[in-house]
């Protein structure tokens, strides 16, 4: 990533900060309904993420490109209608691809253009930013929301179903979870990962208190 | 009761599928607006009539859209219509109530983006509904959504006063929350199935 001397240069972080700094989903909480709805399977949960890291990275192109063109007052109309004709790309080709996992997913593929991340991204970066740099952060974020997806699929397959991808991990005699793979596992799965990112920061924020009990 | 009576609509839209702890529709406003048990209701309220207005809406738009044939239009057509649905709350509100439209602030616009809201219209079309039962769906399903509102800011104006270990404090405490919500909703299932 070879920056240039200018405001606008690329640089590792333009990438890595939708990953960890700026995570959409556990430090930002935003687009939490596809979150919570369709990661009841690590599968499902990939198609997600890829499907809003699509419309992620085109409409921060789109947008970025016409960031001169589209007047001020019409920018969060435009933005949507830019987002929408993604979303319905998207929603086509998954129909065309496997129906299977389009029905799994149902309405969360159309429901991507309500998703807060994508358009929260094009009015706070896309529109200020060069295309390229758009589409790196784009990327960034999207790979953000996809592992987060993945944080939360695995957990919720392997304890609801015993299995991971379809694969049996815990083998026959294992009793399923299955409050994991219903609506209440969403909650409490995605408050345990915030529990676990709060303590991880809290220890981070205080090393001299942890010293302090060490040393007693 | 009959799959497609109109109270059999209702109920389902507002207690067993509830829209905001079964279906995870509309999680932001949820989760953001659900501190003070005020806000939520008016939030609550401002909500449903859009839902209200942008499902009638919806209804007549895919009419239309099915009529010229140009069903391939219809995800960018409904969210322009919500928007507007959207602006003219907000401005209805400005002139009726402008205490409450300072109230709710950003939250107002945002209802644009609010899931539960395209969900609506994409499952009405989607389930072939008459215009009757569309409009029992979309009351059912603002009714879920206060319903979920209200609970939600009552419990968490109790849980103010309580003492929590600081890790939990904030959103992963309300997500806990949320789930024993969604738990306690899930005894609705197969109701009048």
């Amino acid at each position: 990533m070879a920056g240039r001397k200018r405001d606008d240069t690329i640089t590792a972080d333009t990438f890595l900060e939708g990953i960890w700094r700026e995570n959409p989903v556990f430090v930002m909480l935003l687009g939490m309904c596809p979150v919570l709805a369709v990661t009841n399977s690590v599968m499902n949960a990939i198609a997600m993420g890829l499907a809003t890291t699509f419309v992620l990275i085109g409409s921060s192109t789109l947008v970025s490109l016409l960031r001169h063109v589209i007047p001020k007052q019409v920018r969060i109309a435009t933005y949507i209608v830019i987002i929408a004709t993604f979303v319905t790309i998207v929603d086509y080709v998954i129909q065309a691809i496997s129906l299977d996992l389009y029905n799994a997913l149902g309405a969360f593929i159309q429901l991507i253009v309500v998703n807060c991340i994508i358009l929260g991204r094009a009015e706070a970066f896309a529109s200020k930013n060069r295309p390229l740099k758009a589409v790196v952060s784009g990327l960034g974020m999207g790979s953000g929301f996809t592992i987060a997806l993945l944080c939360l699929g695995s957990v919720r397959e392997l304890l609801g179903s015993g299995t991971l991808l379809g694969f049996s991990v815990f083998g026959a005699q294992f009793e399923p979870w299955v409050v994991m793979i219903l609506p209440p596992g969403g909650f409490f799965v995605l408050g345990g990962w915030l529990l676990l990112f709060n303590w991880l920061r809290e220890r981070k924020a205080s090393p001299e208190v942890k010293e302090a009990v060490h040393a007693r | 009761m009959h799959a497609d009576s109109l109270t059999y609509i209702f109920l389902n839209a507002a207690i067993v599928n509830n829209f905001v702890l079964a279906l995870f529709l509309g999680i932001c406003p949820f989760l953001g607006v659900s501190a003070k048990l005020k806000t939520a209701v008016s939030m609550g309220i401002a909500t449903m009539l859009v839902m209200l207005i942008s499902s009638i809406c919806a209804y007549a738009i895919n009419n239309l859209l099915v009529a010229y044939d140009l069903e391939f239009l219809r995800l960018i057509s409904y969210i322009a219509v919500i928007a507007s649905a959207v602006q003219l709350v907000e401005m209805s509100m400005k002139k009726f109530s402008p205490s409450l439209f300072r109230a709710l602030g950003i939250f107002l616009p945002l209802i644009t983006t609010n899931c539960a809201i395209l969900g609506l219209a994409l499952f009405q079309t989607a389930k072939e509904y008459d215009f009757v039962q569309s409009v029992s769906y979309a009351l059912g399903a603002g009714t879920g959504f206060i319903l979920a509102l209200v609970l939600m800011a009552g419990l968490r104006e109790k849980l103010e006063l309580a003492e929590v270990p600081g890790i939990s404090q904030g959103a992963a405490l309300s997500l806990m929350l949320a789930g024993i919500l969604s738990l306690a909703f899930m005894g609705f299932a197969g109701l009048g199935a």
